[in-house]
């Protein structure tokens, strides 16, 4: 684009008045916002004594759990969906034919690498029972890369710790159960 | 028989020596975490307050932090690059350093000790290393223009586009600089009558009126010079980080980075000192502490007190004002240094001149209260009036406006004819 271009509107700078060209009213400016802002409440958030506040749980993307569903059995149903919309492909679904009448399959090894895990919430999304979700668990720590491979028993233990702060998102987002 | 002892002035000596050294890396690690604190809070944080005394789990509101600061970055490999100049490269953070430790043997730390019989010291004892120097102000400025050498040493042994052009940007605003600094400087002397801080001082607190008062165009213009000297924000074009990464000490690493950025906290203090002692009275503050001899402990400890408050005060004021103005660019510095605070020093010292000349003549004119008014009002009249015109009559700053009729871009119908 050239300088010429009728695209561009050209502003002409102002030209310095008096009190900016003095400096002193400027200065005193500069030395008041500094001087109010030194006084000021402070936004930090002092982590491991004060909790951040998570503005809205539902849609928070923490640590994943695998819901349970009236009767304590796990939800999923093994059809790799939301193995398959993983972009990090960090979810390991083993399936096997399941015991009970309601449904074929269920998962025998269900396992989420949350080292490689994005926090996408893509499993969420696709998930036709909703037994996949994220929680607003945002501390996620550990001391080995295999600790935080989560299998099937520590998702469901997420539920059961998570259960009652953020029950399950279908009933108040209007899910398919 | 105890011959072998040192003389009790050169023991005297070495533990003031001692003490204002160890002082003073103490309040440079400490200001460090004072300018940290600074920053975080003029940036609605909270600043470091985590480390407090080691292997406990007290936190001490962060005190802790320049222990830490310390040992990190001495541990730290003292890396030396291939390309450099070895032997330069080594001296400058100690050229740096050793010039703005040793500017402290002339700057009065204090008023003077009470006379102590018990250990043979029969006088006062001023708070200073050197006091029989009697160029004390002249000793200062000679010593801080070394520092010059420090910074341009430092750019150039690093053998670095940046560490040079760092170092040359430096040594340009530094001398610079030194001129309006010295007219400043200049102003007080002839007032005072001394080269000599401690009569400074003295000239001060048995007037009650203090320089800054006195001559507030002097003080200006010093009070700019100083943060030019000190190459703090407004005027950190030696190290600007956007420009430059590191400026004159890009190449540096581990305990010779350290010694540079000692040396530069060290030229703070320094700069508060001298505005501290010259400007706003030293020791004295009305009401608290007034001229005269030192005879008891309870004047020496609250002269004390006073002058290191206001020198907070002072280094409170250049951290402040670090997040409250932006950088100058280089040709504004220089328009700055060159065309305004040049003629306002020089403005301020003819002020100063004449009126001492013709102090004798305006006390037998108008009497000795109204001379002292005059005195004090003349030079407030100049400053204002000077201040306009400065404002006024000085350019701007160049054009920034873009050349539309060829632009950088604009390469087009040149390529066409080709």
């Amino acid at each position: 684009m050239k300088p010429t271009d009728p695209a561009i509107t050209w502003l002409e700078e102002k030209p310095l008045g008096l009190a900016e060209r003095l400096y002193l009213p400027l200065f005193v400016g500069g030395l008041a916002t500094t001087a109010r802002h030194l006084v000021s409440p402070k936004v930090t958030v002092s982590f491991p004594e004060q909790r951040p506040t998570v503005g809205n749980p539902l849609i928070y993307r923490g640590v994943h759990r695998l819901n349970r569903d009236e009767e304590g059995r796990v939800k999923c149903v093994a059809c790799f969906l939301c193995a398959t919309a993983c972009p990090a492909h960090c979810i390991d679904i083993v399936a096997t034919e399941s015991p009970w009448p309601d449904r074929e399959k269920y998962p025998e090894s269900f396992q989420i690498d949350e080292l490689r895990c994005i926090f996408c919430g893509m499993c969420e999304e696709a998930c036709p029972v909703d037994a996949i979700e994220l929680t607003s668990l945002l501390d996620l720590t550990g001391k080995s890369r295999e600790e935080m491979i989560f299998d099937k028993e520590k998702l469901l233990s997420v539920y059961d710790m998570t259960k009652d702060a953020e029950p399950m998102k279908s009933a108040s987002l209007g899910g398919t159960l | 028989m105890t011959d072998y002892l040192p003389s009790l002035p050169t023991i005297v000596a070495l533990v003031k020596i001692g003490l204002l050294i160890g002082g003073l890396m103490t309040a440079a690690a400490y200001l460090v975490l004072v300018e940290r604190w600074m920053a975080a809070w003029v940036q609605d944080r909270k600043g470091p307050n985590r480390v407090g005394i080691p292997l406990t789990k007290v936190r001490l509101f962060g005190l802790g932090q320049p222990l830490a600061d310390g040992l990190k970055i001495i541990l730290k490999e003292d890396f030396t690059p291939k390309h450099v100049d070895k032997v330069l490269y080594t001296a400058a953070p100690l050229v740096i350093l050793a010039a703005s430790l040793a500017i402290f043997a002339a700057i009065p730390f204090g008023s003077s000790l009470p006379p102590i019989p018990a250990l043979g010291l029969a006088g006062e004892e001023p708070l200073l290393v050197a006091p029989g120097l009697d160029v004390g102000v002249l000793w200062v400025f000679a010593l801080s223009s070394i520092a010059v050498y420090g910074v341009l040493l430092g750019g150039w042994a690093s053998n670095n586009k940046y560490g040079f052009l760092g170092g040359l940007r430096s040594s340009a605003q530094l001398v610079a600089y030194e001129i309006p600094l010295g007219l400043g400087l200049l102003g007080v002397v002839l007032a005072a009558g001394s080269l000599k801080l401690d009569t400074i001082m003295n000239a001060q607190a048995s007037t009650g009126v203090w320089y800054a008062f006195a001559q507030p165009l002097g003080f200006i213009v010093f009070l700019v010079a100083a943060f030019a000297e000190a190459a703090r924000l407004p005027f950190d074009l030696p190290e600007a980080e956007q420009e430059l990464v590191g400026g004159y000490h890009t190449e540096y690493s581990g305990i010779k980075l350290l010694l540079f950025l000692v040396a530069e906290f060290l030229h703070m203090v320094t700069a508060a000192f001298l505005i501290v002692i010259m400007f706003l009275g030293g020791w004295h503050l009305w009401g608290v502490t007034g001229s005269g001899p030192v005879e008891t402990w309870t004047v020496a400890l609250l002269r004390f007190a006073v002058l290191s408050a206001k020198i907070l005060g002072v280094i409170l004021f250049f951290m402040l004002v670090r997040w409250s103005w932006p950088r100058f660019r280089f040709d504004q510095l220089m328009n700055l240094a060159w065309k305004v605070m040049l003629p306002l020093g020089l403005v301020n010292l003819v002020t100063v001149a004449a009126i001492e000349e013709f102090r004798p003549q305006l006390v037998a004119a108008v009497g000795e209260g109204a001379a002292k008014t005059a005195a004090i009002a003349i030079p407030w009249v100049v400053f204002f009036v000077g201040w306009i015109a400065a404002g006024m009559l000085t350019p701007s700053g160049t054009d920034n406006t873009p050349i539309r009729t060829h632009g950088p871009l604009d390469i087009e119908h040149e390529l066409v004819e080709v």
